[in-house]
């Protein structure tokens, strides 16, 4: 067991059983981190354990939850996309300038997704196309895209979104189940299809742990890398969409910050920075406890900002302590 | 190397002497050597920061929790001047820099002992140095009536034509040069970011040398942070916020590798120059100061394009070769 765990890529001889494996996965462990949030919420605050409540703290994450699936692909093909925050931005203020051009909610969906899509376009063009460093590149089309909102909108505001529009972001599609949580449902299962049960999902995992050796074996790395960028700007087009009608307005200064949550979401679920590995149910769970633990923060009345320091230990210590827990393991068996 | 180097250092005076003549056209008086000593001063912090992400840069990291370091310092220092006005000056200035550089040592700390990729560490300090200065000032501005004179005098301060602002960063400049190519560590650093599993064999330890990297730039955050509130003469939660862009596009737009082991000071300098340029003359042009974020976005775009360019033909063939064996 000990040299097994001197390097992270040796192959054992022997798999683990399927329910050993289950059971010490990092998904089992979220799921028991989340029952316990849950739990603490529930004896917290007596406003917790209440149905519409809970439906009201599903807003918390569902939209940042949507970014995160196409995210999570994109990290695990080892490269990052920064400027999710920033196409929401300029989704929203070119939605916002169809409304001031007197265009309906059709035209205005239509439009919150084309300009989420041509954002990932470029992105995925100057990555895969010019082969530059997708880190640098989203930084810049990180300050492009809100740059284009604050020319568009300066310090002025859209509002006056028509009725209809406001169905995405505020409607319930049974009971006390919004249309955003069951979007969110919906690509939740989408996109575990898509990653764990279809070559391409495959392929994703291949470029990630080795990129040279994905396209020897006949991947298309340049095509598929394309493809996650440009769904990634297509699901912050679609959370564009929930968010500005769930706010009725726009400002070029909407979701500044979300790509850091986004990021923290996607690590928190156990997907790797480093590429190669994670699951989108790990992303789900992590979805939810991010949610439950801002909602409980703030059904206690802390600041917003102080949950931002939680987010950011938490983000550092979720990566540390496996570390950590495997050194401590590999001393005491030596 | 050293030729590809000059040249992209060449490359962009010319693109600032370009700038400048546009801007002439406009407006004649932008050249007039009393405004560019002005256009220097106002890019003096931005310079100083550029130096810090440099060395971190060139080791193969990236500290995006720059500027919250010198907010938080900032911070810091508006409060021990508001509370004490008594304490002197430079005492103030060498414990906010202390703070930068314990601040960065904690970044270094997790990429050194722990591994954890620099990315996630800093995007995570970044939040966290931010909630804490909201936990420190509980959200309160420190304005300038609650600064001392001396507080808010000393960077504006005139020393031989020059604001003193703009002295620290000359000193900045000659320190970081020095450092860079006249000591083991800065050549470290090139060697780390250059081949990590070389620098090893040659008796390198990479993460204490990246750990230094993250120390200099936190030095240089909180030097920028005391810098930055006695300037504006305001303290508070959001100064700088976003900054820490404008620092990496300075860096790229200088030519240093986000790949490491590529860059130079001048090289850092002048990509801050740049952009104070551009940030000057928005206004002076007509231009809407809404539009600068786009413009750097875009600047930092072509910036990596043209250094992926470069750093392509000096490496194709030894890789051409690695990969046929």
């Amino acid at each position: 067991m000990a040299e097994l765990n001197l390097s992270p890529r040796v192959i054992p001889d022997r798999l683990q059983s399927r329910g050993n494996r289950l059971l010490k996965s990092w998904e089992s462990l979220l799921l028991v981190v989340a029952v316990l949030i849950f739990t603490i919420n529930s004896f917290a605050s007596p406003y917790f354990l209440d149905p519409w409540n809970l439906s009201d703290a599903t807003f918390n994450f569902t939209e940042k939850a949507m970014i995160a699936f196409a995210m999570a692909l994109v990290i695990i093909a080892g490269e990052i996309d920064l400027s999710v925050a920033s196409i929401i931005a300029l989704s929203s203020t070119v939605m916002g300038l169809a409304v001031s051009f007197g265009f309906d909610t059709p035209v205005l969906v239509a439009v919150g997704l084309g300009t989420g899509l041509v954002c990932g376009m470029i992105n995925g063009l100057l990555i895969t196309g010019l082969g530059l460093p997708s880190i640098v590149v989203t930084i810049g089309t990180m300050s492009l895209f809100r740059g284009l909102s604050f020319i568009i909108l300066g310090d002025k505001a859209f509002t006056g979104y028509p009725a209809s529009f406001a169905y995405f972001g505020q409607g319930y599609v049974w009971w006390v189940f919004s249309f955003e949580f069951v979007l969110f449902a919906v690509f939740a299962a989408i996109y575990s299809v898509v990653l764990h049960k279809t070559n391409f999902g495959r392929a994703v995992y291949a470029i990630g742990n080795n990129q040279t050796a994905a396209l020897f074996s006949g991947v298309r790395v340049g095509r598929v890398k394309f493809i996650l960028f440009l769904l990634t700007g297509l699901m912050a087009g679609i959370a564009s969409i929930c968010l500005t009608s769930r706010l009725g307005s726009t400002r070029p200064s909407i979701a500044l910050g979300v790509e850091l949550e986004v990021v923290t979401m996607v690590v928190l679920g156990g997907v790797s920075i480093l590429g190669g590995s994670g699951t989108i149910p790990g992303v789900v769970l992590a979805a939810f406890i991010m949610g439950m633990v801002t909602f409980g923060f703030g059904l206690l009345n802390v600041p917003g900002i102080v949950m931002s320091i939680f987010i950011g230990v938490l983000l550092i210590s979720v990566i540390a302590l496996p570390i950590l827990w495997a050194r401590a393991r590999r001393r005491a068996a030596h | 190397m050293a030729k590809i180097l000059k040249h992209r250092e060449i490359l962009l005076v010319i693109a600032i002497a370009v700038l400048l003549m546009a801007i002439t056209l406009r407006f004649p008086g932008f050249v007039a050597p009393a405004n560019l000593a002005r256009v220097y001063n106002d890019t003096s912090i931005l310079i100083i920061l550029a130096l810090g992400q440099m060395a971190v840069i060139l080791t193969r990291c990236i500290d995006l929790s720059m500027a919250a370091n010198l907010a938080l310092c900032g911070m810091v220092a508006a409060m021990i001047n508001a509370a004490f006005p008594g304490v002197p000056i430079p005492l103030v200035i060498l414990a906010v820099v202390a703070l930068g550089a314990v601040l960065g040592s904690i970044n270094g700390l997790l990429v050194w002992k722990l591994d954890i990729p620099p990315i996630v560490v800093t995007l995570g300090t970044l939040t966290i140095y931010r909630g804490t200065i909201f936990l420190l000032s509980n959200g309160a501005w420190i304005n300038a009536h609650q600064m001392s004179d001396a507080f808010k005098a000393l960077p504006r301060a005139p020393l031989a034509g020059l604001p003193v602002l703009s002295w620290l960063s000359v000193l900045a400049i000659a320190a970081v040069y020095l450092l860079m190519t006249r000591t083991p560590v800065g050549r470290a650093f090139f060697a780390v970011g250059g081949n990590p599993h070389a620098a090893v064999y040659t008796g390198i330890d990479v993460g204490r040398t990246r750990f230094l990297a993250y120390c200099l730039s936190g030095a240089l955050a909180g030097l920028s942070g005391y810098l930055w509130v006695s300037r504006y003469a305001v303290a508070y939660v959001d100064i700088a916020a976003g900054f820490e862009l404008d620092i990496i596009a300075a860096c790229v737009i200088g030519g240093i590798s986000i790949a490491g082991g590529i860059g130079s000071v001048p090289g850092a300098v002048l990509g801050s120059l740049f952009l104070g340029v551009i940030k000057n003359a928005l206004p002076v042009v007509n231009i809407s100061p809404f539009a600068q974020l786009a413009i750097s976005g875009t600047v930092i775009i072509i910036a990596v394009a043209v250094n992926a360019r470069a750093e392509k033909r000096k490496g194709r063939v030894i890789l051409k070769k690695a990969e046929a064996v």
